[in-house]
């Protein structure tokens, strides 16, 4: 499992019922399942992924986070989660709303376009960034609404949600050391994990 | 031939009451000593119970014979399918060839059915066979109409649900081509207002025609395509190899002509026309949400049951969409489901064809049920 994963997974509690948006090959869910007993389904919007999980037992729908989450009634998850998503949805603001509207937590992990490496590459080069995160060429990318840390803070702040716990991770997994301090972690942090519920 | 005569009868949707009911059946595995792992499979519309063995008429293969039995997707090895003719077929339970207290056949006589009345047979059909739950009810088309309409009815008696390649009501479309079908039938000479047994003869032409229309709803066109192209055939019968003899307008014939003749007549052969009258109108008046304001949802709230819900991406008669209109349904209940469309370009026949991902999609669904139901690993 990747680390913002098991990251996620360890902010959820046991026995929860979780939906996880972009479930991919089913495996925060399946170990959801297996480690805490959760009720966890997955969407997924790649069809051979789906195959896939359901191939391997798992409750997956085909879907998208934009059109689909409408359909769920009010408070039928404990956790909703979108894995480096949210940048490619195409109405990020509406996902969120729906993600608290159907769940009483929604976790959110987005790459962090603020990080310095990105910063520099858009100074000096003068082009669109490229890096291990953010690695597909800018007429081709699937990531129509990049956000920094602090833009998805401000956002956070105008829709009233509560940030329950945050974090900033580095790609090769670490936990990155500047927790406390949301302008390093915009600056250092590549990849951003949120815990969000409502007022 | 296996069958179960219920004394105690069905009293229809219609009012009309079926005493005694004979239903018609065959099963595969062996029932656990807890009775949990049964799996009902319910089957289309010119389907019946010969699942997974050689069908007595027609001397092929049971028309699930590569998905059901030992190491197959429904793994006989560890399950007990129940496959029954539905109410109103003709190859053994009660429909519109039994005959009447009057020792007369019902004919057209034979009251309207629904598929919730083909479900409540097969409900008193476990009743007798002891088993009061299923651990999965699957389907496809028709099939699937009965494992929604068993969910519908019996929630509590249903652990796990994979309706295929259908959907929550049968569309205008679809009733249209049912339509056609039957005035075929009706506008055959031999058809005698429903009564073709008192004159020693059958509708088959009509009948035929019917199959072949409902045929190309089956299909797809590129299936259709790769299968026959434009190619043509001679038709030995209408003229020999001398290029002395004049062409005629239907001198020769394309294969997709010849192949579509060939279903139209194998099947008059195991059917019959007043079953295909009774079962295409119990299609027609299916509709879960007719109770409930248009609500695809309502009938499923608060349920249990763990669906998986399968289309096949180049099937036009239950397209996609349908069936995806179902699985967001479901959501709204609050139900757990999967919804998985497969990549095929064979058309809604596609469900019984050789698929592996419809195989593997099956095999994950039931293995992941039933380690949730606690039945244990795959052997």
């Amino acid at each position: 499992m990747r680390l913002d994963q098991r990251l996620i997974a360890e902010m959820i509690a046991p026995k929860a019922r979780v939906l996880d948006i972009g479930s991919g090959d089913g495996a925060l869910i399946d170990y959801l399942f297996r480690t805490r007993n959760c009720d966890a389904r997955g969407i997924e919007i790649d069809m051979k992924e789906v195959t896939r999980s359901v191939a391997h037992g798992l409750p997956v729908m085909h879907g998208d986070a934009d059109h689909d989450l409408a359909h769920y009634p009010n408070g039928a998850f404990d956790y909703v989660v979108l894995q480096r998503t949210l940048q490619a949805v195409e109405r990020p603001r509406e996902v969120l709303r729906q993600m608290l509207r159907i769940g009483r937590y929604a976790i959110v992990s987005f790459p962090n376009f603020g990080h310095w490496r990105l910063r520099l590459q858009l100074l000096f080069s003068g082009r669109m960034p490229m890096n291990a995160v953010w690695h597909t060429p800018w007429y081709e990318t699937p990531n129509i609404h990049p956000c920094t840390i602090r833009d998805f803070l401000t956002l956070c702040q105008e829709e009233g949600y509560i940030v329950d716990r945050w974090l900033a991770v580095d790609e090769a997994g670490e936990r990155a050391p500047w927790r406390r301090s949301i302008r390093l972690a915009n600056l250092f942090g590549e990849q951003a994990l949120f815990l969000l519920s409502k007022r | 031939m296996s069958y179960a005569r219920l004394e105690e009868g069905l009293t229809l949707e219609c009012g009309s009451v079926l005493a005694p009911l004979d239903v018609a059946y065959r099963t595969y595995g062996q029932l656990s000593a807890a009775r949990d792992n049964a799996i009902l499979v319910c089957h289309a519309l010119t389907g019946d119970q010969f699942l997974a063995e050689q069908h007595p008429v027609t001397g092929k293969p049971g028309w699930w014979s590569r998905m059901v039995g030992p190491g197959l997707p429904i793994d006989t090895d560890r399950f007990f399918v129940i496959c029954t003719n539905v109410l109103g077929g003709c190859m053994g339970s009660t429909g519109p060839r039994s005959l009447q207290e009057n020792g007369e056949p019902w004919g057209t006589d034979f009251p309207p059915i629904t598929i919730r009345d083909m479900v409540r047979a097969q409900a008193l059909l476990l009743n007798h066979l002891g088993i009061g739950r299923l651990f999965a009810a699957i389907g496809g088309s028709m099939g699937g109409m009965q494992v929604l309409q068993w969910v519908a009815t019996y929630p509590e008696r249903v652990f796990a649900a994979m309706p295929i390649a259908t959907s929550p009501f049968h569309s205008a479309q679809n009733i249209a081509f049912n339509e056609v079908s039957r005035q075929a039938i009706s506008a055959d000479p031999e058809w005698h207002n429903g009564r073709y047994w008192d004159y020693g003869a059958v509708p088959a032409r009509g009948l035929g025609v019917a199959r072949m229309m409902a045929h190309i709803t089956y299909l797809s066109e590129e299936a259709l395509t790769r299968k026959f192209g434009r190619r043509v055939r001679r038709d030995p019968a209408i003229k020999g190899d001398t290029a002395l003899e004049p062409a005629s307008l239907f001198g020769e014939m394309f294969e997709v002509e010849s192949y579509l003749r060939h279903q139209g007549s194998s099947f008059v052969r195991r059917f019959d026309a007043n079953s295909y009258l009774t079962i295409t109108r119990a299609m027609d008046y299916f509709d879960l949400s007719a109770e409930y304001d248009g609500d695809i949802s309502a009938p499923f709230l608060g349920c249990k049951t763990r669906f998986c819900v399968v289309s096949f991406s180049s099937d036009w008669l239950f397209p996609t969409s349908q069936s995806r209109l179902l699985a967001r349904a479901l959501n709204r209940a609050g139900v757990n489901v999967s919804f998985v469309e497969i990549d095929s370009d064979r058309g809604h026949d596609a469900f019984l064809l050789d698929e592996p991902d419809f195989d593997r999609t099956m095999r994950g669904f039931i293995n992941g049920a039933a380690e949730h139901a606690g039945l244990g690993k795959a052997g």
